[in-house]
């Protein structure tokens, strides 16, 4: 078992990140901690992907000296999904925090089951 | 290959270039150009549909140069075509009947937004449907929960703040869960089309190897989408984002947007899994228990609330719960059950939504049901609507929803054992339970006011929001008296769809 767990070190390191992210992006009340937890969260996706993607040995896949035999790269597609992956987490990552400025200028506190409380008194 | 293979290609090109042209339109004209794309979807869709009901098979498109297993593509089918036309058709009714008084919610400024947000919510439904690849599904589940963020917070009050602010916090732990998922059979297979991954993961359930990690796998993509499409118990963003965005953002959300999660789900079950060893790994029963408490629980819910529009939304619950249901069955006729009660549930809810708008519009903006009382009569039009959309909720004959009740019937009797008595009684109870909260709002709404409440005077309903209104009934009404043919698709096209 721990045998498994340390030959697979990477993801069982991402799985546990995802864990911690996942945890705090559910659990916290504060919103800028939660926001914490959503990048966390997705960086450990990032980093089980990118551990797959990699085999030891091999360079990155940008033919420089004319070898282009695919034996001498690492898989290239896992790091193209991880961009494409941080472009969304960014843009995720905006849009939380701009809705954490309105709400927080709106109710002057980032708790959100205060925020919710004072919101509920509101006229629909 | 015809001009019209590519139209479904045509289709997502053309919304996404609108929302483009969007950004630099007068807001009159955007709204103008949003009509044109919905309507234009719509009818190439609709010749897509009548391209694909000749040919047997479906058919790929391939995305840039590279064929498949390397390259991305489309795949066009029967029941993605139907699907297509149904949700465009649905989009446009609720445009025609919701855009006009969207200037009460959203300001001058705010117009063109979104109206770019309707348009990218359009694409992203499209490409989920059309779709064969899976991480460009993850790419545009996201695109389409920025654009539904958006759809809501565009009104600008506290309420809709917090609703999309807990709507963002759990869609984005649906996404995290799928994208884990969809990382780890990427790592088990190789693969990201869904052609050579259902190959892959046949490979896998032959050797037996990597069954645990397949296991894990299916768990995280159907809880992410289970999460992002609203199942009974993880539905609490679902209320209040409903009860507090503009009418239309409603009408969109629930009807089209959380339908194209479940899309995908099917998608994922048929066409990448495998619906064989879906059922080996115990994943129905988990559908069929949360579809069923979906439906007696969404329900309750609903007959306590004081609020019309939140009433609606936990409605919409209950029906997810139909829908996680006839998936739950586990067999071809569920998911053709469920497929049908996409569609019905699409027309009727986004009518629902829009009806309740003009009836609490000529009662002084009042929500409350005490406030209601003879609207039905202050709004002819909307109260008529409102009434066969409720109709279809309970069930009456002639009606959508009265189909979808029978067939979900007929596919739990095929069954038998304790599952037949489980979906009968379900059925049973939460059809009871969906009239109490249904007919009370009928009859409130054509119940005599009290004296000492003074209206303002109604203004009149456009007459194309009538139009509109009355076309979506007579849609809820083809759906129970013509639904042959369109489950005829349906069953065809799944055979063809995995």
């Amino acid at each position: 078992m721990w045998q498994l767990l340390y030959e697979n070190l990477e993801q069982t390191v991402a799985v546990i990140l995802f864990g911690i992210g996942f945890s705090i992006l559910l659990l916290q009340r504060n919103l800028i901690r939660k926001i914490i937890g959503l990048n966390i969260m997705d960086t450990a996706v990032y980093l089980f992907l990118a551990s797959m993607g990699y085999i030891s040995g091999r360079k990155a896949p940008i033919v420089v000296d004319g070898v282009t035999q695919t034996t001498a790269y690492i898989n290239p597609i896992p790091a193209g999904l991880v961009l494409t992956g941080i472009v969304v987490s960014v843009s995720f990552t905006g849009i939380m925090l701009a809705l954490t400025i309105r709400l927080y200028r709106r109710y002057h506190t980032l708790d959100i089951d205060e925020i919710a409380m004072l919101a509920r008194g509101e006229d629909a | 290959m015809t001009l019209v293979h590519n139209f479904p290609f045509f289709c997502i090109l053309l919304c996404m270039a609108a929302g483009i042209f969007t950004s630099v339109l007068k807001p009159k004209a955007a709204k103008a150009l949003t009509f044109v794309v919905a309507g234009t979807v719509l009818v190439l869709s609709a010749l897509t549909l009548r391209l694909t009901l000749q040919l047997e098979e479906a058919y790929p498109f391939i995305m840039g140069h590279f064929p498949a297993p390397w390259g991305n593509e489309i795949r066009i089918g029967r029941l993605e075509a139907l699907m297509a036309t149904g949700f465009s058709a649905v989009l446009l009714i609720s445009l025609l009947a919701g855009m006009w008084h969207t200037s009460n919610f959203v300001s001058e400024q705010k117009t063109n937004l979104y109206c770019i947000m309707i348009d990218l919510a359009l694409a992203a439904v499209l490409v989920l449907i059309y779709t064969n690849d899976l991480f460009t599904v993850y790419v545009f589940i996201e695109i389409m929960t920025i654009a539904s963020c958006a759809l809501v917070v565009v009104r600008q009050n506290g309420h809709t703040l917090v609703a999309t602010t807990r709507y963002m916090i759990m869609h984005l732990f649906g996404s995290g869960l799928l994208l884990l998922g969809i990382a780890m059979l990427y790592g088990i297979t190789g693969h990201l089309l869904m052609v050579p991954l259902h190959e892959a993961v046949v490979n896998i359930v032959q050797t037996g190897e990597h069954m645990g990690p397949l296991t894990v796998v299916i768990a995280l993509i159907t809880a992410g989408l289970a999460i992002k499409s609203a199942m009974f118990p993880f539905h609490g963003w679902a209320p209040d984002t409903y009860a507090f965005a503009p009418p239309l953002s409603s009408a969109i959300l629930s009807g089209i947007i959380s339908k194209a999660y479940i899309f995908v789900l099917i998608k994922f079950f048929c066409r990448v899994i495998g619906l064989d060893v879906i059922i080996s790994q115990q994943i129905t029963p988990f559908l069929f228990v949360c579809g069923v408490s979906g439906m007696i629980i969404g329900s309750i819910m609903a007959i306590s609330q004081r609020d019309i529009r939140r009433m609606i939304a936990y409605s919409s619950v209950a029906q997810i719960g139909y829908i996680y249901l006839g998936l739950g069955i586990g067999t071809k006729a569920g998911v053709e059950a469920a497929l049908f009660q996409m569609l019905v549930h699409a027309a009727v809810k986004s009518v629902l939504f829009l009806s309740t708008y003009e009836l609490v519009n000529v009662s002084g903006d009042h929500k409350h049901f005490r406030y209601l009382h003879g609207a039905g009569y202050r709004n002819v039009p909307a109260g008529i609507v409102f009434t066969i959309a409720a109709m279809s909720m309970v069930g009456i004959p002639f009606t959508g929803g009265f189909i979808v009740k029978l067939n979900l019937a007929i596919s739990g009797i095929a069954i038998g054992g304790w599952v037949r008595a489980l979906v009968l009684i379900a059925l049973a109870l939460s059809t009871l339970l969906n009239s109490v909260y249904f007919l009370h709002t009928v009859v409130s709404i054509y119940r005599r006011p009290a004296q000492e409440l003074d209206y303002p005077k109604p203004e009149k309903t456009l007459p194309v929001v009538a139009v509109a209104l009355f076309t979506s009934v007579l849609l809820i009404i083809y759906l129970g008296i013509g639904s042959e043919p369109i489950l005829r698709v349906i069953e065809t096209g799944l055979k063809t769809f995995s």
